[in-house]
């Protein structure tokens, strides 16, 4: 969702770890985790509208390009990181084990675990209602029209800072969900657990072509089999050079991504 | 008197780190003058390190011979750099340039002769302080006797508007590859100034979030600025230490400080000594 409306947003991996944060408090409180997902879900929308307000809607009012914002979007990330550092500081921390028990299951010469499929289940859910709502609602009509000409989405009545405002509450919910699946699936959470996704989510989306969610969703699939593949046939200490390698090397073929539409911007 | 010498071995790492980000925020900005959106100087200053203490430490060189050749080497990757990617602009170009500052920091971190993650250790402590001052110093005033040259010129024009450039006959594709050579070099003093000042060098030195630090720097100086981008350098290299008695809490304040500069002074510190001084209105922030 960075590219919807054309901003990169650097603050994402900091939702992500955040959400992961009150997820992790909300279980350990003794509520159970669907609790702890619905809350991460909600206070990472409501993060992510706080962002917008404060680091986006200024630079928007004076057209700052997308430089400016980028730089914005670090400085609400530092804040957000070093609060988590401050409260839960720099060590690693877990869910309690009863989360995460699951029955291993044998399928051929897979072994996964329940836990496995309810994790992949919930990502596919997600994408799925994720475009539902773009195309099919009128707020993913309302978003993809001020994603395409701000202007002219104005002069039609569509509120923009409304708009602009629920597509980082719904962005910023899903980096959040995305971030407690995470969490518990390497089952630990940890002030700076975003840098993990936030180059990587950042090249899927490029890679996808800005603005594109199949293409974001291809760039992801992309990444993931060739990260999979460098695994298997050469070494996993060379699997994130080989993935940005061939990111790379399709930017060089495709200068607007995979998907993009746009035709190549004058700098 | 005698509180000086005193501040100054107190101070002196943090002095040098000032230094030597400022560097990188001057390698950038040439990019950012150019319209590039190039992102890869903690890579340039990681090449330029390693190759300098490599051939230092491990072939016994001495240090005037190797740190040419391997301020060469980064100028020579900046250039080589910017032949396939010179379809990219804007973001497209950032992150390519980013996922080949990865590239470079795997290798580093898996290559035998580079120390793996562990890094090269005992790097012989050559250079100081003056040294890097010296150094910025140099470049800061070859940038601004070259402020109103030729190339200047057609760098700006290439960031205003590419066609235009190209319509009055500047050749953009060379002034991509001559800026990120220039950025290459510049960031590759810095790597060597920092390689020889801190006895080791590992690969996550020159990680992303260098880069993203960097980036900082310049904007919150003012984009094109060379001098905003020195002084915010200085400026975001300070601030964590002044404010270590939060402790684990100290970078909210950065944060803070970086958030209010970006909103409320369009154009960064450089753009506010400028209104102070001649109640001029803020120049254009970048479009890259």
């Amino acid at each position: 969702m960075f590219g919807v409306l054309d901003i990169l947003n650097l603050a994402h991996a900091a939702i992500f770890m955040l959400a992961a944060f009150v997820c992790l408090s909300v279980v350990l409180a003794g509520y159970p985790l669907i609790a702890g997902l619905l809350a991460a879900i909600v206070a990472a929308g409501l993060v992510g509208v706080i962002l917008d307000r404060v680091a986006f809607a200024p630079l928007r009012r004076r057209n700052a390009g997308t430089l400016v914002p980028l730089i914005s979007s670090i400085g609400f990330a530092m804040i957000i990181e070093a609060i988590a550092r401050g409260i839960y500081g720099v060590n690693d921390h877990q869910f309690p084990s009863l989360v995460r028990q699951a029955p291993p299951i044998t399928l051929g010469p897979v072994t996964f675990t329940l836990f496995d499929v309810a994790i992949l289940a919930a990502s596919i859910v997600l994408m799925v209602a994720l475009a539902y709502v773009m195309r099919a609602t009128k707020l993913g009509r309302e978003i993809r029209a001020v994603a395409d000409d701000r202007m002219a989405a104005a002069l039609l009545g569509i509120d923009i800072d409304r708009t602009i405002a629920l597509t980082f509450f719904i962005a910023s919910a899903l980096g959040g969900a995305a971030g407690v699946l995470a969490g518990l699936q390497y089952n630990s959470v940890v002030f700076d657990m975003g840098g993990r996704i936030e180059l990587k989510g950042l090249a899927v989306i490029i890679l996808g072509g800005m603005g594109s969610i199949t293409g974001a969703v291809i760039g992801g699939f992309i990444l993931g089999i060739t990260e999979t593949l460098a695994v298997a046939f050469i070494s996993s200490s060379w699997r994130d050079a080989i993935a940005f390698g061939v990111m790379f090397l399709i930017l060089i073929a495709r200068p607007a991504g995979l998907l993009g539409r746009r035709a190549l911007r004058t700098a | 008197m005698h509180e000086l010498p005193l501040l100054f071995t107190r101070y002196h790492t943090l002095l040098d780190q000032i230094g030597i980000n400022a560097i990188l925020a001057l390698s950038l900005s040439i990019c950012l003058r150019a319209g590039q959106l190039a992102l890869a100087q903690a890579a340039f200053m990681g090449i330029a390190g390693y190759v300098c203490a490599i051939a230092v430490v491990t072939f016994g060189w001495p240090l005037a011979a190797a740190a040419p050749i391997a301020v060469g080497c980064s100028a020579a990757v900046g250039a080589l750099l910017a032949l396939p990617v010179e379809r990219l602009r804007g973001v497209y170009l950032a992150i390519a340039t980013i996922g080949f500052g990865e590239i470079v920091r795997i290798v580093a971190y898996n290559l035998q002769i580079t120390g793996g993650g562990d890094g090269l250790n005992g790097i012989p402590p050559l250079l100081s302080t003056p040294w890097i001052y010296g150094t910025l110093l140099t470049i800061g005033a070859l940038l601004y006797a070259a402020r109103n040259s030729r190339f200047a010129l057609a760098q700006a024009i290439t960031r205003e508007d590419e066609a235009a450039a190209a319509g009055v006959g500047v050749d953009t594709g060379r002034v991509r590859v001559v800026t990120l050579a220039c950025a290459g070099a510049i960031a590759g003093c810095a790597g060597v100034l920092y390689a020889f000042t801190n006895f080791f060098l590992t690969p996550s030195d020159f990680a992303f979030g260098r880069m993203e630090q960097i980036l900082v720097y310049c904007v919150i100086g003012g984009v094109t600025s060379p001098l905003g981008a020195v002084l915010g350098a200085a400026v975001m290299t300070v601030l964590p230490e002044a404010f270590r008695f939060l402790q684990d809490f100290r970078d909210v304040l950065s944060g803070v400080v970086l958030l209010a500069v970006i909103v409320f002074a369009p154009g960064g510190i450089a753009a506010l000594w400028r209104r102070g001084a001649r109640k001029k209105p803020v120049p254009r922030t970048a479009n890259a």
